[in-house]
């Protein structure tokens, strides 16, 4: 393994630890652990908290400020954050206004949100939570744990985080996060595998000639390998997938080309421009396109495409101002 | 089996752990995300340094200790999943001086309870439920026949790993191996593989 950094047990503390250092103006760190909340808390509002495993990064700290999330709380690498960090984290952000826990949809994540959820209902926070599972890849179904959520949890974060920060009610903005999730569709390739730090290796090993399908964001093999094709092929079938689950026909989306955290941006632009001449061909009209690093998986060398429907709803909400380290608009 | 046994127990737990991160980090790596053993080894290494305080107190608390630090320090699924296994084996042994097999019986089912409400998972799901169900069946089976305790370890031991050996032959419907499909079939499932071993240290001790 190697990596740029000092000691495999420091990873987490020194990452989050750097990023406070990098935007003091947007972002503190709570004493009692990796917990990332707006550097000046907002009242009046809807509070969202979200986070996860850390690896993600910008994920979920650097969306972290005015128009996105109150919270963000990282656990280990690739490992869900314990319920004591999120409890601390709900009761940092907390209003009277109520608290929306914006959580992906993994197993862990969930029963230690949950778990926090209830800690928090216990003091009296009110408390409600969508669980984001945009990834197309995974069968929703009696046999799996549903889809996982990777990508489109960003758009979540954005669109409810806006309807928040105008002041809307829990009910509201919980009803907003759970159209997106609708709505969001996601699915991903990979081609190189990611190195968890504490474990030292990769998580799954790829031939030079080879590409995982369907890869998740915790370096986790997806749903099947093959040869590896075209940035074409490979975009046209991702998007099959994808445009199979949810009829985009006639609508407009906002798309999203996420780099896994290796892959290039020209790679990234050369996928895109596939992505962005299939949708034109099939009449779905890209109301926005949004390429880079939104949610990595440490090193991975992959991206992934997501698609949301929009209505005007959620363009306004899109475009409505949002300043945070990783997102602007 | 009293506090002072309860803690030296606990601790050989921890030590094994340790010992067999990288091998339950393997099984992890192959059907889920390559994390359980480092995860359990963080959690049982924080573990370890409250045993000392706790040696005055009746084992329920220790379990109870056991199970909070290892909720607020696995993180993943394995937290909370054996974090609410020890929490509910200290409730239901709460006010005992010590632990006896039918006292341990009664544990072992709620915390079994608990974890299936957790994880809202049962048996055949290709988990720790498919080697802790068939222990603690084996277990009281044994200990109803002719009331030995070695005896009925053994039983719950040879139990717990057929079903470590059954999940190899099952997909997984629950947690992150469940993604894999058919693909998880052949795979041993790394929580019911690292039940095993905790079982195995108490019935070493019993």
């Amino acid at each position: 393994m190697k990596k740029f950094i000092n000691a495999v047990d420091q990873v987490e503390d020194q990452m989050i630890q750097g990023m406070i250092k990098a935007y003091p103006q947007y972002l503190r760190k709570l004493d009692c652990g990796n917990v990332v909340v707006r550097s000046s808390k907002k009242e009046n509002k809807v509070a969202l908290i979200s986070g996860g495993g850390s690896g993600h990064e910008p994920a979920h700290g650097g969306y972290v400020g005015k128009g996105m999330l109150d919270a963000a709380v990282a656990g280990a690498v690739f490992t869900s954050p314990t319920p004591d960090q999120v409890y601390e984290g709900i009761k940092a952000v907390a209003t009277d206004k109520g608290v929306l826990m914006v959580i992906k949809n993994y197993t862990g994540d969930v029963m230690n949100f949950e778990m926090a959820g209830e800690m928090a209902e216990a003091d009296g926070i009110t408390v409600k939570q969508v669980i984001v599972n945009d990834d197309v890849a995974v069968k929703d179904s009696l046999y799996t744990v549903g889809r996982r959520g990777v990508a489109g949890t960003v758009f979540v974060h954005k669109i409810a985080g806006a309807l928040a920060e105008t002041g809307a009610d829990l009910d509201a903005v919980a009803a907003v996060a759970q159209k997106v999730i609708d709505n969001v569709r996601t699915m991903g390739a990979a081609i190189r595998p990611c190195t968890v730090p504490a474990a030292g290796k990769p998580g799954f090993e790829l031939d030079e000639s080879e590409m995982e399908v369907g890869i998740g964001i915790h370096g986790e093999p997806g749903t099947h390998r093959e040869e590896i094709k075209t940035a074409d092929e490979i975009a046209d079938m991702l998007l099959s997938q994808i445009l199979a689950d949810i009829d985009y026909t006639g609508s407009e989306v906002a798309v999203m080309i996420n780099g896994a955290g290796a892959t290039p941006l020209m790679e990234l632009f050369i996928l895109n421009n596939r992505v962005a001449d299939v949708l034109a061909e099939k009449g779905i009209k890209v109301y926005k396109t949004f390429v880079g690093e939104y949610m990595t998986s440490i090193e991975m060398e992959g991206f992934s495409i997501s698609l949301l429907k929009l209505d005007d709803e959620l363009k306004e909400l899109l475009d409505a101002e949002a300043d945070t380290p990783a997102f602007k608009a | 089996m009293k506090t002072e046994k309860l803690i030296a127990v606990v601790r050989k737990i921890a030590e094994k752990i340790e010992s067999e991160k990288d091998f339950l980090t393997e099984l992890d790596n192959v059907i889920g995300d390559g994390d359980h053993g480092i995860n359990l080894a963080r959690g049982f290494g924080e573990v370890e340094k409250k045993l000392d305080a706790l040696a005055d107190k009746e084992p329920a608390e220790v379990l109870k200790s056991v199970g909070m630090t290892l909720v607020s320090t696995v993180g993943g699924a394995s937290g909370p999943l054996y974090g609410t296994g020890f929490m509910k084996m200290g409730m239901a042994l709460k006010g005992k001086e010590e632990i006896r097999t039918a006292d341990f019986l009664e544990a072992f089912q709620a915390a079994i309870e608990g974890i299936q409400m957790r994880g809202k998972s049962t048996k055949g799901e290709k988990t720790m439920l498919d080697a802790m169900i068939p222990a603690k069946e084996a277990i009281e089976k044994a200990w109803k026949e002719d009331a030995d305790a070695i005896a009925a370890f053994a039983a719950g031991i040879a139990a717990a790993k057929e079903g470590v050996e059954f999940t190899k032959t099952i997909a997984a419907t629950k947690g992150r191996a469940s993604y894999l499909g058919d693909r998880s079939i052949g795979h041993q499932d790394p929580g019911a593989t690292s039940f095993t071993m905790m079982l195995e240290i108490v019935g070493d001790e019993v």
